[in-house]
């Protein structure tokens, strides 16, 4: 198959809200392996595509081939089950749970255990539970929180939140990593760090990122290729080096003339 | 069993619970043996409950438990629990009365032979009314649960209402009479031991000299049943799911967790228990009245799960035992007290009043409940944190109620 090395293949992608279109027929692939940044100014649609992605919102057409499947009209559940997992813009962790907890409901969709199971607890749910706490842990530790697993996630700092966003969203065993601005209220510090843990992941854990970004350094340091919206349309794709010389992104952010 | 987070910090529940609970059950069990010690006391000795009341309590307490699921679990306003506790009442009237007196069944029966209608022993009985309802409330739930918030209880609340409407006119459905109508289905048979009567065991409580005490003992077991499985399902994969839910919906279902199917198991399971605990106090009372199903009921189970404190085992039971006593018996004991004092003021007449006095006085001084779970607690302290989706400030249109249900 020409896609084979697609993993994501969305096609045309249109949303309108009333009469708003918040992204107008965009065409959009992400390689497998591949990190992929997805960049525009406040408002161009961004959010909203991934949302598509991700099922909390239905395309009003076109459609969205995830590793073979298509997945414009399913639930955000099963979605995730297939494979994609997500951070949000704004912090959104089960604040009340703890940061182990926040794993394990991240692990909801690869475990088994049904009701029964949960009242007479065989050993084989037992054992499930026990692997899976295990295995929490160690993503706790991976993503940089290796103590505090059982503090609640809403007196974890703010960096520490953010981690275990990531922590989370890897605990749903992704092929693909969707980064909704995760850097946003970093210190430059925290940001370095950070964008070397992409890498990281990608290598380690074998999955492939979209990453949305602000922070054009974070941009043009981690991603392989940059796909920039404006008003919900796609206007430019690349390489950092092309999008950083083209013409019209650089208008789309500086605004005109300041390409001299 | 207590989330490891309990163990490793040692508050809440963790210790308490290992010689807590089995004190609380040997004191439970051992009640109707010193409950007359307890009534001879004097001053507190008028206040004590009798096995008799205890059995009611218990029932209730049991619904609040079933309640707590879908409330303080999932987090899921439910105002028409009611309908629960009717149906498995019911399902003791056609199952185990002389309601359908053209077939003549009996199985292990507590009853004579010879009496018409479907005579099942109680035990299955209650498993029947568990299961029934239970698909009760998956029928109820399918299409209700993907309401949020306030439309769910008023839809919940609808349904409630229907009950006891179908109750009620139930009498003549094509010539068929299902429910008796307002009279209700009486008399129930009994819970009893028909099969092992011979080890002197009673084959029938009704007619047993210690009927209350057969009743109660039997009820403590369905509750400490019924603790256990609600203990054990907060604390598994489908626990934590209705946590999430309840603390925000879209990253439940962004983690993974079906919304749909996950809300229909709580408001099921919930609904399970109600029905067991609704067929056992029918077959106590000897009877299902359809004047027994109106709204009140589903307000005063929802007062003893915040009364308590929403999704804490523990605060229910306490919850609901405090308000089921003050229901049953406390009241009018204490408004006899207050006559021989020469007041004329009788409480029992305004006791929904008193109720919600007692729960608006909570919320102010103790809005976690009496015994808090330790995440409400700290929610109520600190405030919820519910952020609108980012698309609200960002994007677009859209709010969190326009997303799809599943």
């Amino acid at each position: 198959m020409a896609e084979a090395d697609n993993l994501l293949v969305a096609a045309k992608v249109r949303k309108e809200f009333g009469g708003l279109v918040a992204t107008d027929n965009v065409d959009f692939t992400i390689p497998r392996g591949a990190i992929v940044s997805l960049i525009g100014p406040n408002g161009a649609g961004k959010t909203t595509f991934f949302n598509q992605l991700t099922g909390v919102y239905k395309p009003t057409s076109g459609s969205i081939l995830f590793d073979g499947t298509e997945v414009s009209f399913l639930p955000p559940h099963s979605i995730t089950k297939l494979g994609i997992g997500r951070t949000f813009q704004n912090i959104r962790l089960f604040s009340q749970m703890t940061a182990l907890e926040n794993v394990l409901v991240g692990m909801h969709s690869r475990m088994h255990a049904g009701i029964l199971g949960a009242i007479v607890r065989p050993p084989k749910v037992k054992r499930e539970e026990a692997a899976s706490r295990d295995k929490a842990r160690e993503l706790l530790t991976y993503c940089g929180l290796p103590r505090r697993h059982e503090e609640r996630s809403a007196s974890l700092p703010y960096g520490d939140q953010r981690r275990l966003e990531v922590a989370r969203a890897l605990a749903t065993d992704p092929k693909l990593l969707l980064l909704d601005e995760p850097t946003a209220g970093m210190n430059p510090q925290e940001t370095a760090e950070f964008t070397s843990f992409v890498g990281k992941v990608r290598d380690e854990k074998n999955v492939t990122v979209l990453l949305i970004e602000h922070d054009m350094k974070v941009v043009m340091g981690v991603s392989e290729r940059i796909t920039v919206l404006e008003y919900g349309a796609k206007i430019a794709e690349g390489t950092p080096a092309e999008i950083r010389s083209n013409e019209r992104v650089i208008e789309a952010y500086l605004g005109k003339g300041a390409t001299e | 069993m207590t989330s490891i987070a309990d163990r490793a910090r040692g508050i809440a529940s963790g210790r308490r619970e290992r010689w807590l609970a089995p004190l609380l059950i040997v004191l439970g069990v051992l009640y109707p043996w010193y409950e007359d010690t307890l009534q001879s006391l004097p001053v507190i000795g008028d206040f004590v409950p009798s096995t008799e009341s205890m059995v009611v309590m218990v029932a209730f307490t049991m619904m609040a438990l079933g309640l707590n699921i879908v409330v303080g679990y999932a987090g899921l306003l439910d105002l028409g629990y009611v309908a629960f506790y009717a149906v498995g009442a019911y399902t003791a009237g056609w199952f185990a009365s002389q309601q359908f007196d053209q077939i003549t069944f009996h199985f292990l029966s507590s009853v004579p032979n010879t009496q018409p209608g479907i005579h099942v022993t109680m035990w299955l009985v209650l498993i029947a009314a568990g299961l029934l309802t239970l698909l009760a409330g998956i029928i109820i739930g399918l299409p209700t649960l993907r309401l949020r918030g306030d439309y769910l209880a008023i839809v919940t609340l609808g349904f409630g209402e229907i009950v006891p409407q179908v109750v009620n006119n139930g009498d003549d459905i094509g010539g068929f009479d299902l429910t008796h109508g307002t009279f209700g289905i009486a008399p129930i048979d009994s819970v009893g031991f028909p099969v092992l009567s011979f080890t002197g065991l009673p084959d029938n409580f009704q007619t047993s000299p210690d009927r209350a005490m057969w009743f109660y003992i039997v009820a403590l077991g369905l509750l400490l049943i019924t603790v256990f499985c609600t203990v054990r399902l907060r604390d598994s994969r489908l626990g934590r799911a209705w946590i999430a839910i309840r603390e925000d919906e879209t990253a439940a279902a962004a983690m993974g967790v079906p919304l749909m199917r996950t809300k229909t198991w709580s408001y099921a399971l919930g609904a399970f228990f109600g029905g067991v605990a609704g067929a056992y106090y029918a077959s106590f009372k000897g009877g299902a009245f359809p004047a027994d199903f109106y709204f009140n009921i589903s307000v005063f189970l929802l007062c003893m799960v915040i009364l308590g404190g929403m999704g804490s085992v523990w605060g229910v039971l306490a919850g609901g035992m405090i308000l089921a006593y003050l229901n049953i018996e406390g009241l009018s004991t204490i408004g006899s007290k207050i006559q021989d004092a020469g007041l004329n003021f009788d409480p029992t007449k305004y006791q929904f009043g008193i109720y919600g006095i007692i729960i608006v006085s909570m919320m102010l001084l103790r809005p976690a409940g009496l015994i808090p779970e330790r995440r409400h607690r700290i929610e109520m302290e600190e405030g919820v944190h519910d952020t609108p989706f980012y698309d609200v400030e960002h994007e677009g249109t859209l709010t969190d109620r326009d997303l799809s249900g599943d």
